[in-house]
């Protein structure tokens, strides 16, 4: 193709109204933090917390500044595509309008995203810092930091404890709920009893009645053991039955032509189960298995109902002696921390078998 | 008495009655191929005849012992007759020669040691020694198949059933499939395959079913039934066979 003819090329998009408008919104981001963002600052009066202010309200303005200049750009190359338009060359005016159009998007983009994390800081600081003094008190989380942090061992150990046992328990459980045949119908009535019952009932409430109704029965041996031992019997019992469920779920999700595949060899019910369909499924459950059991070691916080001494009894303790919910706080932090790797790594894992998948 | 006799086989799916009635004998060494539309009950005869079905009527023996019917070791039954599925079936968490080497060591007994030996010589045999430790997911649809065979062989049976083993493959690898059951012919494998591939029954088998609507409508040597079947109902099936260029 040696000579375009410009006039049966299809125009370049339309790009300036978007670039106008993206300036339009950059430029009032910026001055809605400038003027928000400075009567804030002026009425911290903790100079410490006045600092941290200040240099919020600094980058919020460098990040606004950011998004105008980005705006700037965008409406240039929109120009540049009307020249460019304008002496006929249609394609090099299309390309312009097309990185106008996503430099326009993008700054829309940015400045929600920055009005939102804006605000979400403001509120620390408004009305003289009243939220941060509330949540926030660096003297008090770094006092009470240490005391939380020993006491979050106890809900680590109580999760970890659980989480073996559940994982021992909910897989008798699936298995029982899958027995086969007249003889196994018993068993699978209990079975299905059991999840269906400790699913309905919320773990705090088992956990209650665990814990204070065990000890007054006077039962030898079970009565005497310690409230951390009765928080992992009642959180066992209830994460077992959501565990068995996830097993269940991934034994039915192999195919009957492995449970053809192994019989017409001769193996048995159970030697198939054992050997062909349980290490296939437990490999495909461990996704969910390890959503539950982020689930249980959150639901450790539980056990202050019964009194067990945990991170978040221990904070109680330093809130109500200072009428102050920053070392609660703390055990929010803790539980984050812990927390966020397992479930990026769940997600991870989650994709990547999803990949495997799509390969296969 | 024949090696295998089924007399008046029925097979029941709620309303719906899939073989009313089969009557076969299948002497030691003979290799049958069971023909006809899909929906004809080809696949369902073969799961019988290794208890993966439960029958509602009739009998089968094998050897002279019934198989049939209650109180009978299925899973004894099930190792002397080995079957081979259309879809492969390995256990993808297994590597080849896991594949192959299960049966044999936890059925049979055998030593990891034996186990793997024989798993190695088998699959020499079908030119896949090479692929031992490697997984089903990684191997094409024809070598899954062939270690498929391979591992329902392993466990020596008395009997192979075949069940629609190439329709699931792409028609370049039919072959490599094939000259494996043919090999096994050679041998003196008692095999039944339910088949879509005429010019292979008609190459290999000592006797051809046909089967129409849950009944077997005619029986014979390949000869007569690829080359002057009795029944209308054959020819027409066979005619349709032809004109989609498959025989």
């Amino acid at each position: 193709m040696a000579q375009l003819d410009p006039s049966k090329l299809s125009p370049a998009p339309p790009s300036l109204g978007l670039a106008l408008g993206a300036l339009l919104v950059a430029v009032g981001g910026l001055v809605g933090i400038a003027i928000i963002g400075g009567a804030v600052r002026a009425g911290v009066t903790d100079p410490g917390l006045h600092g941290v202010a200040t240099v919020a309200f600094y980058m919020a303005i460098a990040a606004g500044a950011v998004t105008l200049w980005l705006a700037t750009r965008a409406l240039t190359q929109s120009l540049q595509s009307g020249t460019e338009a304008a002496r006929n060359d249609v394609l090099a005016a299309r390309a312009s309008a097309a990185k106008s159009r996503d430099g326009s998007m993008v700054v829309f983009g940015l400045t929600l995203a920055l009005i939102i994390a804006f605000f979400l800081a403001q509120m620390i600081f408004f009305n003289d810092g009243k939220i941060q003094k509330t949540f926030l008190r660096w003297d008090l989380m770094t006092e009470s930091a240490a005391d939380v942090a020993r006491a979050f061992l106890v809900n680590l150990k109580l999760a970890l404890i659980a989480q073996v046992l559940v994982m021992i328990v909910g897989l008798f459980l699936a298995v029982a709920r899958l027995t086969p045949g007249k003889a196994g119908a018993p068993v699978r009535m209990m079975a299905i009893a059991y999840i269906d019952l400790f699913r309905a009932v919320p773990a705090i409430i088992v956990l209650y009645l665990i814990g204070f109704g065990l000890p007054m029965t006077g039962l030898p041996l079970i009565s005497k053991v310690s409230s951390q031992w009765f928080a992992i019997i009642a959180l066992t019992l209830t994460y077992s039955a959501y565990v068995a469920e996830i097993y269940r779920s991934g034994i039915d999700s192999i195919h009957p032509s492995q449970w053809s595949a192994a019989r017409s060899l001769g193996f048995s019910f159970a030697q198939t189960m054992r050997w062909f369909i349980l290490p296939q499924a437990i490999r495909i459950v461990i996704p969910p298995l390890l959503g539950a059991f982020i689930a249980l070691q959150k639901d450790t916080s539980l056990v202050n109902v019964i009194g067990t001494m945990d991170a978040f009894n221990q904070a109680k303790f330093y809130a109500s002696a200072n009428f102050n919910l920053s070392s609660v706080l703390v055990v929010a932090v803790l539980f984050v921390i812990i927390t966020i790797p397992q479930t990026r790594f769940v997600d991870w894992m989650l994709e990547r078998s999803l990949e495997k998948r799509k390969r296969g | 008495m024949a090696f295998i006799e089924i007399s008046d086989l029925r097979k029941i799916y709620g309303q719906h009655e899939v073989l009313k009635g089969i009557d076969l004998e299948v002497e030691r060494h003979q290799v049958v191929s069971l023909i006809g539309a899909s929906g004809s009950g080809k696949s369902t005869l073969l799961r019988c005849l290794n208890a993966l079905e439960p029958i509602n009527g009739g009998q089968i023996s094998i050897d002279g012992d019934v198989v049939s019917g209650p109180g009978v070791d299925q899973n004894l039954l099930r190792r002397k007759v080995g079957m081979v599925f259309q879809s492969f079936n390995l256990f993808p968490h297994l590597s080849v020669e896991e594949n192959i080497m299960a049966g044999p060591m936890r059925l049979l007994g055998e030593t990891r040691e034996a186990a793997r030996d024989q798993a190695r010589a088998l699959l020499d045999r079908v030119q896949l020694g090479h692929r031992a430790e490697y997984y089903p997911d990684q191997l094409s649809g024809g070598q899954q198949q062939r270690v498929a065979i391979v591992r329902a062989i392993a466990m020596r049976p008395e009997a192979l059933l075949l069940d629609e083993i190439t329709s699931a493959l792409d028609p370049e690898l039919v072959a490599e499939v094939l000259n494996i059951v043919r090999d096994l012919a050679q041998d003196g494998m008692t095999m039944f395959l339910a088949t879509h591939e005429m010019q292979f029954a008609r190459e290999v088998s000592d006797m051809v079913v046909f089967l129409e609507q849950g009944r077997l409508l005619e029986k014979g040597p390949p000869e007569q039934i690829f080359g002057n079947p009795t029944e209308p109902r054959t020819r027409q099936f066979l005619k349709q066979i032809i004109e989609a260029g498959r025989l």
